[in-house]
Protein backbone atom coordinates (compact mmCIF):
# COMPACT_ATOMS: atom_id res chain seq x y z
CA UNK A 1 0.00 0.00 0.00
CA UNK A 2 2.91 2.31 0.63
CA UNK A 3 3.52 3.02 -3.04
CA UNK A 4 -0.17 3.48 -3.71
CA UNK A 5 -0.26 6.29 -1.16
CA UNK A 6 2.88 7.80 -2.59
CA UNK A 7 1.61 7.70 -6.16
CA UNK A 8 -1.87 8.78 -5.22
CA UNK A 9 -1.86 12.49 -5.72
CA UNK A 10 0.52 13.84 -8.36
CA UNK A 11 -1.93 13.38 -11.23
CA UNK A 12 -5.13 14.20 -9.39
CA UNK A 13 -6.18 17.58 -8.03
CA UNK A 14 -6.55 17.52 -4.27
CA UNK A 15 -10.35 17.39 -4.06
CA UNK A 16 -10.95 15.58 -0.80
CA UNK A 17 -14.04 13.75 -2.11
CA UNK A 18 -12.06 12.21 -4.97
CA UNK A 19 -10.02 10.36 -2.38
CA UNK A 20 -12.82 7.93 -1.56
CA UNK A 21 -12.58 4.69 -3.54
CA UNK A 22 -16.33 4.24 -4.06
CA UNK A 23 -16.67 7.75 -5.51
CA UNK A 24 -13.79 7.05 -7.88
CA UNK A 25 -15.46 3.78 -8.87
CA UNK A 26 -18.75 5.57 -9.51
CA UNK A 27 -16.93 8.15 -11.65
CA UNK A 28 -15.39 5.30 -13.65
CA UNK A 29 -18.79 3.70 -14.27
CA UNK A 30 -20.31 7.07 -15.20
CA UNK A 31 -17.48 7.74 -17.69
CA UNK A 32 -18.04 4.29 -19.21
CA UNK A 33 -21.77 4.92 -19.66
CA UNK A 34 -21.06 8.37 -21.12
CA UNK A 35 -18.53 6.86 -23.54
CA UNK A 36 -21.17 4.31 -24.57
CA UNK A 37 -23.60 7.15 -25.25
CA UNK A 38 -21.02 9.14 -27.24
CA UNK A 39 -19.84 6.19 -29.35
CA UNK A 40 -23.45 5.25 -30.10
CA UNK A 41 -24.19 8.76 -31.32
CA UNK A 42 -20.98 9.45 -33.22
CA UNK A 43 -22.08 7.38 -36.18
CA UNK A 44 -18.94 5.23 -36.51
CA UNK A 45 -21.29 2.28 -36.48
CA UNK A 46 -25.00 2.59 -37.13
CA UNK A 47 -27.19 3.38 -34.15
CA UNK A 48 -29.09 0.12 -34.61
CA UNK A 49 -25.91 -1.95 -34.42
CA UNK A 50 -24.39 -0.30 -31.38
CA UNK A 51 -27.12 1.70 -29.65
CA UNK A 52 -26.13 4.45 -27.19
CA UNK A 53 -26.56 3.94 -23.44
CA UNK A 54 -29.85 5.88 -23.31
CA UNK A 55 -31.43 3.59 -25.93
CA UNK A 56 -30.31 0.52 -23.99
CA UNK A 57 -31.76 1.85 -20.74
CA UNK A 58 -35.01 2.76 -22.49
CA UNK A 59 -35.20 -0.76 -23.94
CA UNK A 60 -34.57 -2.20 -20.48
CA UNK A 61 -37.40 -0.14 -19.01
CA UNK A 62 -39.72 -1.25 -21.82
CA UNK A 63 -38.75 -4.91 -21.31
CA UNK A 64 -39.30 -4.85 -17.57
CA UNK A 65 -42.48 -2.79 -17.55
CA UNK A 66 -44.27 -4.15 -20.60
CA UNK A 67 -42.80 -7.43 -21.86
CA UNK A 68 -42.45 -9.38 -18.63
CA UNK A 69 -38.66 -9.58 -18.71
CA UNK A 70 -38.78 -10.18 -14.97
CA UNK A 71 -40.02 -13.74 -15.40
CA UNK A 72 -37.14 -14.51 -17.79
CA UNK A 73 -34.69 -13.18 -15.21
CA UNK A 74 -36.32 -15.43 -12.61
CA UNK A 75 -36.07 -18.47 -14.89
CA UNK A 76 -32.38 -17.86 -15.56
CA UNK A 77 -31.60 -17.17 -11.91
CA UNK A 78 -33.60 -20.19 -10.71
CA UNK A 79 -31.97 -22.60 -13.18
CA UNK A 80 -28.57 -21.17 -12.39
CA UNK A 81 -28.98 -21.60 -8.62
CA UNK A 82 -30.28 -25.13 -9.18
CA UNK A 83 -27.30 -26.01 -11.39
CA UNK A 84 -24.89 -24.53 -8.85
CA UNK A 85 -26.58 -26.41 -6.01
CA UNK A 86 -26.32 -29.74 -7.85
CA UNK A 87 -22.65 -29.04 -8.68
CA UNK A 88 -21.97 -28.33 -4.98
CA UNK A 89 -23.96 -31.37 -3.85
CA UNK A 90 -21.82 -33.62 -6.06
CA UNK A 91 -18.51 -31.75 -6.02
CA UNK A 92 -18.00 -31.27 -2.28
CA UNK A 93 -18.70 -34.87 -1.17
CA UNK A 94 -16.69 -36.23 -4.10
CA UNK A 95 -13.86 -33.87 -3.19
CA UNK A 96 -14.04 -34.97 0.47
CA UNK A 97 -13.85 -38.60 -0.61
CA UNK A 98 -10.99 -38.14 -3.07
CA UNK A 99 -9.16 -35.78 -0.72
CA UNK A 100 -9.25 -38.15 2.25
CA UNK A 101 -8.40 -41.38 0.39
CA UNK A 102 -5.11 -40.80 -1.47
CA UNK A 103 -5.27 -43.96 -3.58
CA UNK A 104 -8.72 -43.00 -4.92
CA UNK A 105 -7.45 -39.51 -5.65
CA UNK A 106 -4.47 -40.59 -7.71
CA UNK A 107 -6.36 -43.45 -9.37
CA UNK A 108 -9.08 -41.12 -10.63
CA UNK A 109 -6.67 -38.35 -11.62
CA UNK A 110 -5.97 -39.51 -15.18
CA UNK A 111 -9.66 -40.04 -15.97
CA UNK A 112 -10.53 -36.62 -14.52
CA UNK A 113 -7.71 -34.96 -16.45
CA UNK A 114 -9.27 -36.25 -19.67
CA UNK A 115 -12.83 -35.26 -18.75
CA UNK A 116 -12.14 -31.80 -17.41
CA UNK A 117 -10.85 -30.02 -20.53
CA UNK A 118 -13.89 -31.02 -22.63
CA UNK A 119 -15.55 -27.64 -23.23
CA UNK A 120 -19.08 -28.15 -21.98
CA UNK A 121 -20.55 -25.88 -24.66
CA UNK A 122 -19.56 -28.57 -27.15
CA UNK A 123 -21.91 -30.88 -25.25
CA UNK A 124 -24.87 -28.51 -25.66
CA UNK A 125 -25.91 -29.72 -29.17
CA UNK A 126 -25.78 -33.34 -27.96
CA UNK A 127 -27.52 -32.50 -24.71
CA UNK A 128 -30.31 -30.75 -26.62
CA UNK A 129 -30.87 -33.90 -28.70
CA UNK A 130 -31.00 -36.12 -25.62
CA UNK A 131 -32.56 -33.90 -22.96
CA UNK A 132 -34.42 -31.21 -24.90
CA UNK A 133 -34.04 -27.45 -24.30
CA UNK A 134 -35.49 -27.24 -20.79
CA UNK A 135 -34.16 -27.25 -17.27
CA UNK A 136 -32.66 -30.79 -17.37
CA UNK A 137 -30.37 -29.94 -20.29
CA UNK A 138 -29.32 -26.62 -18.77
CA UNK A 139 -28.58 -28.11 -15.37
CA UNK A 140 -26.60 -30.94 -16.97
CA UNK A 141 -24.24 -28.66 -18.94
CA UNK A 142 -23.88 -26.31 -15.97
CA UNK A 143 -22.94 -29.15 -13.63
CA UNK A 144 -20.50 -30.62 -16.14
CA UNK A 145 -18.68 -27.28 -16.37
CA UNK A 146 -19.00 -25.98 -12.83
CA UNK A 147 -18.13 -29.10 -10.86
CA UNK A 148 -14.36 -29.00 -11.53
CA UNK A 149 -13.37 -25.88 -9.58
CA UNK A 150 -15.48 -27.09 -6.62
CA UNK A 151 -13.99 -30.59 -6.74
CA UNK A 152 -10.39 -29.43 -7.07
CA UNK A 153 -10.63 -26.70 -4.47
CA UNK A 154 -12.15 -29.17 -2.00
CA UNK A 155 -9.29 -31.64 -2.60
CA UNK A 156 -6.75 -28.83 -2.41
CA UNK A 157 -8.30 -27.47 0.78
CA UNK A 158 -8.11 -30.91 2.42
CA UNK A 159 -4.39 -31.10 1.64
CA UNK A 160 -3.85 -27.86 3.56
CA UNK A 161 -5.56 -29.06 6.73
CA UNK A 162 -3.25 -28.95 9.73
CA UNK A 163 -2.20 -32.59 10.31
CA UNK A 164 -1.82 -31.89 14.03
CA UNK A 165 -5.51 -30.95 14.29
CA UNK A 166 -6.49 -34.20 12.59
CA UNK A 167 -4.18 -36.31 14.78
CA UNK A 168 -5.52 -34.60 17.87
CA UNK A 169 -9.10 -35.39 16.93
CA UNK A 170 -8.10 -38.96 16.12
CA UNK A 171 -6.37 -39.43 19.45
CA UNK A 172 -9.53 -38.27 21.21
CA UNK A 173 -11.27 -41.17 19.56
CA UNK A 174 -12.98 -39.47 16.61
CA UNK A 175 -13.54 -41.77 13.62
CA UNK A 176 -12.45 -41.11 10.03
CA UNK A 177 -15.79 -39.68 8.95
CA UNK A 178 -16.15 -37.57 12.06
CA UNK A 179 -12.67 -36.07 11.51
CA UNK A 180 -13.55 -35.33 7.89
CA UNK A 181 -16.78 -33.56 8.84
CA UNK A 182 -15.73 -31.70 11.99
CA UNK A 183 -12.04 -30.93 11.36
CA UNK A 184 -11.22 -31.14 7.65
CA UNK A 185 -14.42 -29.68 6.19
CA UNK A 186 -14.47 -26.50 8.33
CA UNK A 187 -10.81 -25.82 7.77
CA UNK A 188 -11.11 -26.42 4.01
CA UNK A 189 -14.25 -24.25 3.81
CA UNK A 190 -12.53 -21.06 2.55
CA UNK A 191 -10.97 -23.01 -0.33
CA UNK A 192 -14.29 -24.65 -1.16
CA UNK A 193 -15.95 -21.25 -1.21
CA UNK A 194 -13.36 -19.95 -3.67
CA UNK A 195 -14.20 -22.94 -5.87
CA UNK A 196 -17.91 -22.16 -5.60
CA UNK A 197 -17.26 -18.56 -6.60
CA UNK A 198 -15.43 -19.66 -9.76
CA UNK A 199 -18.15 -22.24 -10.42
CA UNK A 200 -20.89 -19.60 -10.12
CA UNK A 201 -19.35 -17.52 -12.91
CA UNK A 202 -18.92 -20.56 -15.17
CA UNK A 203 -22.44 -21.83 -14.49
CA UNK A 204 -23.97 -18.48 -15.43
CA UNK A 205 -22.07 -18.47 -18.74
CA UNK A 206 -23.33 -21.99 -19.47
CA UNK A 207 -26.92 -21.26 -18.49
CA UNK A 208 -27.07 -18.24 -20.80
CA UNK A 209 -25.32 -20.11 -23.63
CA UNK A 210 -27.67 -23.08 -23.28
CA UNK A 211 -30.64 -20.72 -23.47
CA UNK A 212 -29.09 -18.93 -26.42
CA UNK A 213 -28.43 -22.11 -28.42
CA UNK A 214 -31.57 -23.90 -27.23
CA UNK A 215 -33.88 -21.39 -28.88
CA UNK A 216 -37.62 -22.04 -28.50
CA UNK A 217 -39.59 -22.53 -25.29
CA UNK A 218 -38.34 -22.60 -21.72
CA UNK A 219 -37.52 -18.85 -21.51
CA UNK A 220 -34.64 -17.08 -19.82
CA UNK A 221 -32.30 -14.14 -20.48
CA UNK A 222 -30.46 -16.05 -23.22
CA UNK A 223 -33.72 -16.78 -24.99
CA UNK A 224 -34.63 -13.09 -24.94
CA UNK A 225 -31.26 -12.40 -26.58
CA UNK A 226 -31.87 -15.16 -29.13
CA UNK A 227 -35.27 -13.74 -30.05
CA UNK A 228 -33.98 -10.15 -30.18
CA UNK A 229 -31.16 -11.21 -32.54
CA UNK A 230 -33.55 -12.64 -35.10
CA UNK A 231 -35.90 -10.49 -37.15
CA UNK A 232 -35.02 -6.82 -36.85
CA UNK A 233 -31.91 -7.44 -34.76
CA UNK A 234 -32.77 -5.39 -31.69
CA UNK A 235 -29.29 -4.79 -30.31
CA UNK A 236 -30.65 -2.43 -27.65
CA UNK A 237 -32.60 -5.39 -26.22
CA UNK A 238 -29.52 -7.65 -26.49
CA UNK A 239 -27.38 -5.13 -24.61
CA UNK A 240 -30.06 -4.51 -21.98
CA UNK A 241 -30.37 -8.26 -21.34
CA UNK A 242 -26.58 -8.58 -21.20
CA UNK A 243 -26.44 -5.73 -18.69
CA UNK A 244 -28.88 -7.57 -16.42
CA UNK A 245 -26.91 -10.84 -16.76
CA UNK A 246 -23.72 -8.97 -15.82
CA UNK A 247 -25.39 -7.44 -12.77
CA UNK A 248 -26.56 -10.89 -11.59
CA UNK A 249 -23.04 -12.27 -11.97
CA UNK A 250 -21.54 -9.27 -10.20
CA UNK A 251 -23.99 -9.55 -7.26
CA UNK A 252 -23.26 -13.25 -6.83
CA UNK A 253 -19.52 -12.70 -7.00
CA UNK A 254 -19.60 -9.80 -4.53
CA UNK A 255 -21.77 -11.73 -2.08
CA UNK A 256 -19.57 -14.83 -2.18
CA UNK A 257 -16.46 -12.70 -1.83
CA UNK A 258 -17.99 -10.96 1.19
CA UNK A 259 -18.80 -14.28 2.83
CA UNK A 260 -15.33 -15.67 2.19
CA UNK A 261 -13.77 -12.53 3.66
CA UNK A 262 -15.94 -12.20 6.75
CA UNK A 263 -17.62 -15.56 7.23
CA UNK A 264 -14.67 -17.71 8.21
CA UNK A 265 -13.33 -16.23 11.39
CA UNK A 266 -11.88 -19.60 12.37
CA UNK A 267 -9.74 -20.13 9.32
CA UNK A 268 -8.03 -17.13 7.81
CA UNK A 269 -5.64 -19.00 5.64
CA UNK A 270 -6.07 -16.87 2.55
CA UNK A 271 -7.36 -19.24 -0.11
CA UNK A 272 -6.08 -18.64 -3.63
CA UNK A 273 -8.30 -16.49 -5.80
CA UNK B 1 4.54 -45.98 -4.32
CA UNK B 2 4.65 -43.77 -7.40
CA UNK B 3 4.60 -46.81 -9.67
CA UNK B 4 1.60 -48.19 -7.82
CA UNK B 5 -0.28 -44.93 -8.32
CA UNK B 6 0.57 -44.85 -12.04
CA UNK B 7 -0.71 -48.37 -12.34
CA UNK B 8 -3.90 -47.53 -10.45
CA UNK B 9 -4.47 -44.56 -12.79
CA UNK B 10 -4.10 -46.66 -15.91
CA UNK B 11 -6.24 -49.48 -14.53
CA UNK B 12 -8.99 -47.00 -13.57
CA UNK B 13 -8.94 -45.44 -17.03
CA UNK B 14 -9.07 -48.81 -18.77
CA UNK B 15 -11.86 -50.02 -16.48
CA UNK B 16 -13.88 -46.83 -17.07
CA UNK B 17 -13.52 -46.98 -20.85
CA UNK B 18 -14.33 -50.71 -20.75
CA UNK B 19 -17.46 -50.03 -18.68
CA UNK B 20 -18.46 -47.32 -21.14
CA UNK B 21 -18.03 -49.71 -24.08
CA UNK B 22 -19.98 -52.43 -22.29
CA UNK B 23 -22.80 -50.11 -21.20
CA UNK B 24 -23.23 -48.64 -24.69
CA UNK B 25 -23.19 -52.16 -26.24
CA UNK B 26 -25.88 -53.32 -23.83
CA UNK B 27 -28.05 -50.21 -23.98
CA UNK B 28 -27.84 -49.67 -27.76
CA UNK B 29 -29.02 -46.09 -27.34
CA UNK B 30 -28.70 -44.15 -30.60
CA UNK B 31 -27.41 -41.08 -28.77
CA UNK B 32 -24.62 -42.98 -27.04
CA UNK B 33 -22.40 -44.66 -29.62
CA UNK B 34 -19.70 -47.09 -28.47
CA UNK B 35 -16.31 -45.53 -27.72
CA UNK B 36 -14.76 -47.86 -30.29
CA UNK B 37 -17.08 -46.39 -32.92
CA UNK B 38 -16.18 -42.85 -31.81
CA UNK B 39 -12.47 -43.62 -32.18
CA UNK B 40 -13.09 -45.17 -35.60
CA UNK B 41 -14.96 -42.03 -36.72
CA UNK B 42 -12.20 -39.82 -35.38
CA UNK B 43 -9.69 -41.76 -37.46
CA UNK B 44 -11.86 -41.53 -40.56
CA UNK B 45 -12.48 -37.83 -40.08
CA UNK B 46 -8.96 -36.66 -39.41
CA UNK B 47 -6.40 -39.46 -39.75
CA UNK B 48 -7.23 -41.35 -42.95
CA UNK B 49 -5.37 -39.13 -45.42
CA UNK B 50 -2.48 -40.08 -47.70
CA UNK B 51 0.83 -41.02 -46.04
CA UNK B 52 2.54 -38.09 -47.82
CA UNK B 53 0.53 -35.75 -45.56
CA UNK B 54 1.28 -37.79 -42.45
CA UNK B 55 -2.19 -39.35 -42.79
CA UNK B 56 -3.87 -36.03 -42.06
CA UNK B 57 -7.05 -35.52 -44.06
CA UNK B 58 -8.38 -32.33 -45.65
CA UNK B 59 -10.73 -32.04 -42.71
CA UNK B 60 -7.74 -31.21 -40.53
CA UNK B 61 -7.11 -28.00 -42.45
CA UNK B 62 -10.83 -27.27 -42.52
CA UNK B 63 -11.71 -28.06 -38.91
CA UNK B 64 -8.72 -28.07 -36.64
CA UNK B 65 -6.36 -25.47 -38.12
CA UNK B 66 -8.88 -22.58 -38.27
CA UNK B 67 -10.14 -23.37 -34.77
CA UNK B 68 -6.65 -23.50 -33.28
CA UNK B 69 -5.66 -20.28 -35.06
CA UNK B 70 -8.67 -18.42 -33.67
CA UNK B 71 -8.25 -19.87 -30.20
CA UNK B 72 -4.55 -19.03 -29.90
CA UNK B 73 -4.91 -15.72 -31.76
CA UNK B 74 -7.71 -14.44 -29.53
CA UNK B 75 -5.95 -15.65 -26.43
CA UNK B 76 -2.65 -14.01 -27.49
CA UNK B 77 -4.39 -10.67 -28.18
CA UNK B 78 -6.04 -10.83 -24.76
CA UNK B 79 -2.70 -11.72 -23.14
CA UNK B 80 -0.80 -8.80 -24.73
CA UNK B 81 -3.48 -6.21 -23.91
CA UNK B 82 -4.33 -7.71 -20.53
CA UNK B 83 -0.76 -7.88 -19.27
CA UNK B 84 0.33 -4.44 -20.50
CA UNK B 85 -2.81 -2.63 -19.33
CA UNK B 86 -2.79 -4.65 -16.11
CA UNK B 87 0.80 -3.68 -15.27
CA UNK B 88 0.02 -0.02 -15.97
CA UNK B 89 -3.13 -0.09 -13.81
CA UNK B 90 -1.44 -2.06 -11.06
CA UNK B 91 1.49 0.35 -10.79
CA UNK B 92 -0.66 3.49 -10.77
CA UNK B 93 -2.63 3.07 -7.57
CA UNK B 94 -5.28 5.76 -7.98
CA UNK B 95 -6.23 4.64 -11.48
CA UNK B 96 -7.37 1.22 -10.21
CA UNK B 97 -9.93 2.90 -7.95
CA UNK B 98 -11.55 4.49 -10.98
CA UNK B 99 -11.80 1.39 -13.14
CA UNK B 100 -12.03 -1.35 -10.48
CA UNK B 101 -15.84 -1.67 -10.14
CA UNK B 102 -16.22 -1.37 -13.91
CA UNK B 103 -13.75 -4.20 -14.50
CA UNK B 104 -15.55 -6.42 -11.99
CA UNK B 105 -18.82 -5.79 -13.81
CA UNK B 106 -17.32 -6.50 -17.24
CA UNK B 107 -15.78 -9.71 -15.94
CA UNK B 108 -19.20 -10.83 -14.69
CA UNK B 109 -20.84 -10.35 -18.11
CA UNK B 110 -21.29 -13.77 -19.77
CA UNK B 111 -19.42 -13.22 -23.08
CA UNK B 112 -21.74 -15.39 -25.24
CA UNK B 113 -24.53 -12.89 -24.54
CA UNK B 114 -22.61 -10.26 -26.49
CA UNK B 115 -22.04 -12.53 -29.49
CA UNK B 116 -24.97 -11.03 -31.48
CA UNK B 117 -23.55 -7.52 -31.05
CA UNK B 118 -20.12 -8.63 -32.25
CA UNK B 119 -21.70 -10.39 -35.24
CA UNK B 120 -23.74 -7.33 -36.21
CA UNK B 121 -20.73 -5.00 -36.00
CA UNK B 122 -17.97 -7.21 -37.42
CA UNK B 123 -19.96 -9.66 -39.54
CA UNK B 124 -19.46 -13.42 -39.71
CA UNK B 125 -15.69 -13.23 -39.93
CA UNK B 126 -12.52 -14.40 -38.28
CA UNK B 127 -12.09 -10.85 -36.96
CA UNK B 128 -15.39 -11.24 -35.14
CA UNK B 129 -14.32 -14.54 -33.61
CA UNK B 130 -10.96 -13.14 -32.53
CA UNK B 131 -12.74 -10.16 -30.96
CA UNK B 132 -15.24 -12.38 -29.12
CA UNK B 133 -12.52 -14.65 -27.76
CA UNK B 134 -10.22 -11.75 -26.81
CA UNK B 135 -13.04 -9.84 -25.11
CA UNK B 136 -14.23 -12.89 -23.25
CA UNK B 137 -10.90 -14.10 -21.90
CA UNK B 138 -9.12 -10.83 -21.13
CA UNK B 139 -10.65 -10.28 -17.68
CA UNK B 140 -8.91 -13.04 -15.69
CA UNK B 141 -5.56 -11.99 -17.23
CA UNK B 142 -6.16 -8.29 -16.60
CA UNK B 143 -7.42 -8.65 -13.02
CA UNK B 144 -4.67 -11.12 -12.08
CA UNK B 145 -1.98 -8.90 -13.60
CA UNK B 146 -3.27 -5.86 -11.69
CA UNK B 147 -3.23 -7.94 -8.53
CA UNK B 148 0.28 -9.20 -9.23
CA UNK B 149 1.66 -5.77 -10.13
CA UNK B 150 0.17 -4.23 -6.97
CA UNK B 151 1.69 -6.83 -4.71
CA UNK B 152 5.29 -6.23 -5.84
CA UNK B 153 7.27 -5.47 -2.71
CA UNK B 154 7.93 -1.76 -2.28
CA UNK B 155 11.47 -2.37 -1.04
CA UNK B 156 12.38 -4.22 -4.22
CA UNK B 157 11.21 -1.40 -6.47
CA UNK B 158 12.81 1.19 -4.19
CA UNK B 159 16.10 -0.71 -4.14
CA UNK B 160 16.13 -0.83 -7.93
CA UNK B 161 15.37 2.88 -8.00
CA UNK B 162 18.15 3.72 -5.56
CA UNK B 163 20.58 1.85 -7.77
CA UNK B 164 19.38 3.95 -10.71
CA UNK B 165 18.00 1.01 -12.62
CA UNK B 166 16.18 2.49 -15.61
CA UNK B 167 12.34 2.35 -15.54
CA UNK B 168 12.28 -0.06 -18.48
CA UNK B 169 14.65 -2.48 -16.78
CA UNK B 170 12.74 -2.06 -13.51
CA UNK B 171 9.63 -3.13 -15.40
CA UNK B 172 11.17 -6.20 -17.01
CA UNK B 173 13.59 -7.05 -14.22
CA UNK B 174 11.52 -6.46 -11.10
CA UNK B 175 7.82 -5.84 -11.66
CA UNK B 176 7.03 -8.39 -14.37
CA UNK B 177 8.88 -11.29 -12.73
CA UNK B 178 7.29 -10.56 -9.35
CA UNK B 179 3.84 -10.47 -10.93
CA UNK B 180 4.38 -13.52 -13.15
CA UNK B 181 2.98 -16.25 -10.86
CA UNK B 182 -0.35 -14.39 -10.74
CA UNK B 183 -0.19 -13.64 -14.47
CA UNK B 184 0.26 -17.33 -15.27
CA UNK B 185 -2.70 -18.25 -13.09
CA UNK B 186 -4.80 -15.80 -15.12
CA UNK B 187 -3.45 -17.12 -18.43
CA UNK B 188 -4.46 -20.66 -17.47
CA UNK B 189 -8.05 -19.72 -16.58
CA UNK B 190 -8.24 -17.77 -19.84
CA UNK B 191 -7.01 -20.63 -21.98
CA UNK B 192 -9.84 -22.95 -21.00
CA UNK B 193 -12.29 -20.06 -21.38
CA UNK B 194 -10.89 -19.40 -24.87
CA UNK B 195 -11.68 -22.97 -25.88
CA UNK B 196 -15.30 -22.48 -24.76
CA UNK B 197 -15.68 -19.20 -26.63
CA UNK B 198 -14.01 -20.61 -29.75
CA UNK B 199 -16.65 -23.34 -29.89
CA UNK B 200 -19.57 -20.95 -29.27
CA UNK B 201 -18.43 -18.42 -31.85
CA UNK B 202 -18.06 -21.23 -34.41
CA UNK B 203 -21.38 -22.86 -33.57
CA UNK B 204 -23.14 -19.66 -34.55
CA UNK B 205 -21.22 -18.16 -37.40
CA UNK B 206 -18.57 -19.76 -39.61
CA UNK B 207 -17.95 -21.93 -42.62
CA UNK B 208 -15.09 -23.87 -41.02
CA UNK B 209 -13.73 -24.92 -37.64
CA UNK B 210 -14.64 -27.56 -35.09
CA UNK B 211 -17.80 -25.76 -33.97
CA UNK B 212 -18.95 -25.84 -37.60
CA UNK B 213 -18.06 -29.53 -37.82
CA UNK B 214 -20.20 -30.11 -34.74
CA UNK B 215 -23.15 -28.26 -36.28
CA UNK B 216 -22.71 -30.15 -39.57
CA UNK B 217 -22.69 -33.49 -37.77
CA UNK B 218 -25.83 -32.46 -35.90
CA UNK B 219 -27.47 -31.44 -39.18
CA UNK B 220 -26.67 -34.85 -40.68
CA UNK B 221 -27.81 -36.49 -37.46
CA UNK B 222 -24.43 -38.22 -37.26
CA UNK B 223 -24.23 -38.71 -33.50
CA UNK B 224 -20.88 -40.55 -33.58
CA UNK B 225 -19.27 -37.64 -35.45
CA UNK B 226 -20.62 -35.22 -32.84
CA UNK B 227 -19.01 -37.34 -30.14
CA UNK B 228 -15.81 -37.45 -32.19
CA UNK B 229 -15.64 -33.63 -32.20
CA UNK B 230 -16.35 -33.49 -28.46
CA UNK B 231 -13.57 -35.97 -27.70
CA UNK B 232 -11.12 -34.15 -29.99
CA UNK B 233 -11.95 -30.85 -28.22
CA UNK B 234 -11.20 -32.53 -24.91
CA UNK B 235 -7.84 -33.77 -26.22
CA UNK B 236 -7.02 -30.29 -27.56
CA UNK B 237 -7.86 -28.73 -24.20
CA UNK B 238 -5.73 -31.28 -22.41
CA UNK B 239 -2.70 -30.78 -24.68
CA UNK B 240 -2.89 -26.97 -24.63
CA UNK B 241 -3.16 -26.91 -20.85
CA UNK B 242 -0.23 -29.33 -20.52
CA UNK B 243 1.90 -27.15 -22.84
CA UNK B 244 1.11 -24.01 -20.85
CA UNK B 245 1.91 -25.81 -17.59
CA UNK B 246 5.28 -26.88 -19.03
CA UNK B 247 6.08 -23.28 -20.02
CA UNK B 248 4.96 -22.03 -16.61
CA UNK B 249 7.12 -24.66 -14.93
CA UNK B 250 10.21 -23.42 -16.80
CA UNK B 251 9.54 -19.70 -16.46
CA UNK B 252 8.67 -19.85 -12.76
CA UNK B 253 11.52 -22.14 -11.74
CA UNK B 254 13.24 -19.28 -9.88
CA UNK B 255 9.99 -18.56 -8.04
CA UNK B 256 9.70 -22.04 -6.58
CA UNK B 257 13.40 -22.00 -5.70
CA UNK B 258 13.06 -18.72 -3.81
CA UNK B 259 9.92 -19.93 -2.04
CA UNK B 260 11.73 -23.06 -0.92
CA UNK B 261 14.63 -20.93 0.31
CA UNK B 262 12.27 -18.69 2.26
CA UNK B 263 10.56 -21.56 3.99
CA UNK B 264 13.96 -23.04 4.90
CA UNK B 265 15.03 -19.78 6.48
CA UNK B 266 11.71 -18.99 8.12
Amino acid sequence: MAFALRLRLPGVPAFPLLGRPWIRGAIGVALFLAAGEAIGRMGLVSREDLPPTSDVLRALWQMVAVEGFGSDVLITTGNWLLGLAVAIAIGVPAGLLLGSVPILNSASRLAIDFLRPIPSVALIPLAILVLGTGTEMRVFVMVFAAIWPILFNTIYGLMEVDPLAKETARSFGAGRIRVALTVSLPSAAPFILTGIRLAATIALILEITAELLGGGGAGGIGKVINVATGGFGRMDVVLAATLVAGVIGLLANTMLEYVSRHGFAWAHTGAPS
Amino acid sequence: MVLRHRLAQLVTLVVLVGAWELATRLAEEPFFPRPSVIVKNMRELWLSGPPSQLLLTENVSEDIVPSLTRLLGGWAIAAVIGISVGIALGRIGWLVDFVGPLLHFLRAVPPPALLPVFIVILGLSTTMQLAVIAFGVIWPILLNTIDGARSVEGTQVDTARVFRVSPLRRLFGVVLPAASPKIFAGLRISLSLALILMVISELIGTTDGLGRALEDAKGEFSIADMWAVVVLLGILGYVLNALLLAVEHRVLRWHRASRALQSEQG
